[in-house]
């Protein structure tokens, strides 16, 4: 099989899933297309380990170990995410990425970007104390 | 074991006694007084030890060099001869003596056991400076004493007074060290070593090549240290601190470790006849001065710390007539008395609950309440004024027959000048000492009005140590000029009679004309009322030392005066007792001269500093602010615009890479 269509597919995989994480509202799509990019990654992997072995340049399959780590790290990523998505929902109702806009610089804030993390500060101190 | 061990015990013992006092000080406070009063007996034991084996013979040398330290080397090592072994006998001696007082004095103070580890370690800078053979190793030992006589003067660090002497003392001693370690410095280049034995040689051979220059440059540490003219101010207010630490300093440590450094190189000085005529004048006109200001004191111990500088003055002038062993036969005489003086002190504050002349002199059977330090206070009065037989009369006269000595030009490195204002001005402080010495008894012990308070007995501590210290202070003198000058350097010792008539006669003078003006001035005394006493008189004498210190500026205006018509000292000062009070107004004048422009500057930095370096960092803030506040409005919150500009930038990178790796 020539390398060009893993390529190829890995490509697409790859745009499909910058494409819902650009576009997708719903936060468990976004992280769909995180898996679906990562899968890309793995798939472009592996494509190149078979065919640098092929060539003998390589002979560790070290793409294919990585792919397993990748799997691996993608699975408790996702895990995560999840997690994060539910709490989320749970808390807010929703799980609308346009709608969680908590990090945004509000119109009134400006200077006080020296006072946020130390009030923040205190806030934390308080709830340990 | 050799005698170099001993002598290596001697300040290694209170120096261990001072870190286990500091260590225990918390956690087992039944150890603080053993540990703070044996190391200074056991010191005075070995040191006596030490000056038997050395018996005014050959010095003893030894030296180890811990590490090679690069051009010039720095050794440990120990020059021991007579002069060594005598004075480290006095010090050991006075600081078992303070170190027992204390115990009774500072009784129920909370911070005993810090004050006693400090002056043991006060106790063992002094030795190391006595027994060192090293001019590196004698400066950490006097740099050491610096800053313990900071902690033990600012010991009340409650009351402004102690606050503002301890930084005085610290400050001023160490505006003379600057130029003293240059001078070391300077003395070490020319000689090629730190090691006593070897500058000495240096000089011997006449290789010192700027003789002048280091004589002057060590003279302001050693006026600074020994509190001579123009740097002993801080030596009045330094009595702000606790009378047993006045005692050390003035008798023991710190004051004699400027004439005994001095003594020690006296042939460096003696190399520059400059620095002989500066040391004859500065001794002058300390001795002259000090006695003035005494006369007009009304704190006791105020009285007492002029006559220190008097007293040093002495000494100088000894050194200044080239007699070192005159010099240190009054320094050992001057350290049992004033020791005894200042004790002896610090029991009748105790006991009077005042440390103002003028209250005491209006109180009746004040000598009666305290008998032990009426008599022992009687001797070493008698001693200060020099009176025979007393111990400071043989030393003070074979100081003055020293500068009589010098005064033909016939001592060899002396020039006659410097005998005649030796002499001149020893004989004026010696009618001088004789009046504030009568002053201070008469006002203090024959005053007359109300009964005296009586606050109970004296701990037995306090009043065991007086009549030990009056045993040197009556008999040294007279037992010891005959053998003294086998430990030194063999110049006689004995008066002469001319100068033992003049100075017993100029004394005897200045003492009947004090009882003539006090007998006439005394009458005064019942019309004006005068006197605060302590709040606490059931406290130990350390709380009643403190307040009466700190009530002092409150009742009579000023911490050194009183305005009390039935002063004798008034009379006899005339127009010259408010600045005499004062000490002639040289704090005004560094005032004036120093702290002055000092502050002015240090505003003028604070201006520059708030005014102009601050605004060009504001301005340069200012500008990033701008843009921080127009990026900040790209910040949405929306993660997929971030995405995307972080998709943007990747894609925009990868042309650029693109395009550069194909070279377009």
């Amino acid at each position: 099989m020539h390398l060009a269509y893993p390529a190829v597919l890995s490509a697409l995989l790859f745009c499909t899933g910058l494409y819902g994480v650009l576009a997708r509202r719903n936060a468990i799509l976004v992280l769909m297309s995180v898996e679906l990019m990562l899968n890309a990654v793995n798939l472009n992997l592996v494509a190149f380990d078979v065919w640098l072995s092929r060539a003998a340049k390589e002979t560790l399959h070290s793409g294919q170990a990585l792919t397993l780590f990748t799997i691996a790290i993608a699975a408790a990523e996702i895990g995560i995410g999840l997690a994060i998505v539910l709490a989320v929902h749970r808390n807010r109702g929703t799980a609308d990425i346009d709608k969680l806009r908590d990090t945004a610089e509000g119109p009134g804030t400006g200077g006080s970007g020296i006072e946020d993390p130390g009030s923040s500060a205190a806030e934390k101190a308080e709830a340990t104390a | 074991m050799t005698t170099t061990t001993l002598a290596v015990l001697v300040p290694l013992l209170p120096f261990l006694g001072a870190a286990a006092g500091l260590l225990l000080g918390r956690t087992a406070p039944g150890f603080v007084r053993p540990l703070a009063v044996l190391p200074p007996l056991a010191s005075l034991a070995l040191a006596a030890l030490v000056a038997v084996r050395q018996g005014g013979g050959a010095a003893i040398d030894a030296h180890t060099e811990l590490t090679p330290t690069g051009s010039v080397p720095i050794e440990l090592s120990l020059h021991i001869d007579g002069f060594a072994a005598l004075v480290a006998i006095l010090v050991a001696f006075v600081a078992a003596c303070v170190q027992i007082y204390s115990t009774g004095y500072l009784r129920d103070d909370p911070r005993y056991p810090s004050y006693a580890a400090l002056v043991s370690l006060f106790t063992s800078a002094m030795l190391l400076v006595v027994y060192s053979g090293d001019l590196i190793v004698l400066l950490v030992g006097w740099e050491v004493m610096g800053i313990c006589s900071y902690f033990l003067v600012g010991h009340y660090w409650e009351t402004p007074e102690a606050r503002a002497a301890s930084l005085k003392a610290f400050l001023v001693t160490k505006l003379g060290d600057v130029p003293f370690l240059i001078g070391l410095f300077a003395l070490a280049t020319d000689a090629g070593s730190f090691r006593i034995t070897r500058v000495l040689g240096a000089v011997a051979s006449g290789n010192l090549h700027h003789p002048t220059v280091v004589a002057l440059l060590l003279l302001a540490g050693v006026a600074g240290k020994s509190a001579q003219f123009p740097l002993h101010t801080w030596l009045p207010d330094a009595m702000a601190g606790p009378t047993p630490v006045s005692a050390l300093i003035h008798a023991a440590t710190m004051v004699a470790a400027g004439v005994y450094f001095v003594a020690r190189l006296l042939p460096v000085f003696e190399a520059s006849q400059a620095a002989m005529i500066v040391l004859g004048v500065m001794a002058a006109v300390t001795m002259t001065g000090s006695g003035l200001a005494a006369l007009a004191q009304d704190d006791i111990k105020r009285v007492l710390a002029y006559s220190t500088i008097g007293q040093l003055g002495y000494m100088t002038g000894a050194l200044a007539v080239g007699d070192r062993g005159a010099a240190v036969f009054h320094l050992l005489s001057h350290g049992a008395f004033k020791a005894l003086l200042f004790l002896a002190a610090g029991v009748i504050i105790h006991a009077a609950g005042t440390n103002s002349l003028a209250a005491m002199s209006r109180m009746h059977g004040l000598r009666d309440r305290v008998p032990d330090a009426y008599w022992t206070m009687t001797v070493a009065l008698l001693a200060l004024a020099a009176i025979p037989p007393f111990s400071g009369f043989f030393s003070k006269e074979s100081v003055l027959g020293a500068a009589e000595h010098a005064t033909d030009g016939d001592t060899a490195h002396v020039p006659g000048s410097a005998g005649w204002i030796v002499l001149v001005a020893g004989l004026v402080t010696a009618l001088l000492t004789a009046a504030y010495a009568t002053r201070l008894w008469l006002l203090a012990f024959r005053g007359r009005g109300a009964e005296a308070p009586d606050h109970g007995r004296q701990p037995l501590t306090m009043t065991v140590v007086l009549w030990v210290l009056a045993v040197p202070s009556l008999a040294f003198g007279g037992l010891a000029y005959r053998s003294l000058p086998g430990w030194f350097d063999g110049r006689d010792l004995t008066p002469t009679l001319l100068t033992s008539i003049l100075g017993t006669g100029f004394a005897l003078v200045g003492g009947l004309l004090t009882y003539g003006a006090w007998q006439r001035t005394a009458q005064l005394a019942a019309r004006v009322p005068l006197g605060a006493v302590a709040a606490h008189p059931e406290g130990d004498a350390a709380l009643v030392e403190a307040e009466a210190i700190a009530t002092h500026e409150p009742a009579y205006g000023d911490i050194a005066y009183a305005p009390d018509p039935a002063d004798p000292g008034r009379l006899l000062l005339g127009p010259l007792h408010r600045s005499a009070a004062a000490g002639f107004h040289l704090d005004a004048v560094y005032d004036v001269l120093f702290v002055r422009p000092v502050q002015a500057g240090a505003s003028l930095v604070r201006f520059l500093d708030r005014e102009v370096v601050e605004t060009y960092v504001q301005g340069a803030a200012g500008l990033p602010r701008l843009l921080g506040a127009a990026v900040r409005r790209a910040q949405t919150g929306n993660v997929q615009t971030y995405v995307s500009a972080l998709l943007a930038g990747t894609v925009v990178l990868a042309v650029a890479v693109v395009l550069v790796a194909t070279g377009a």
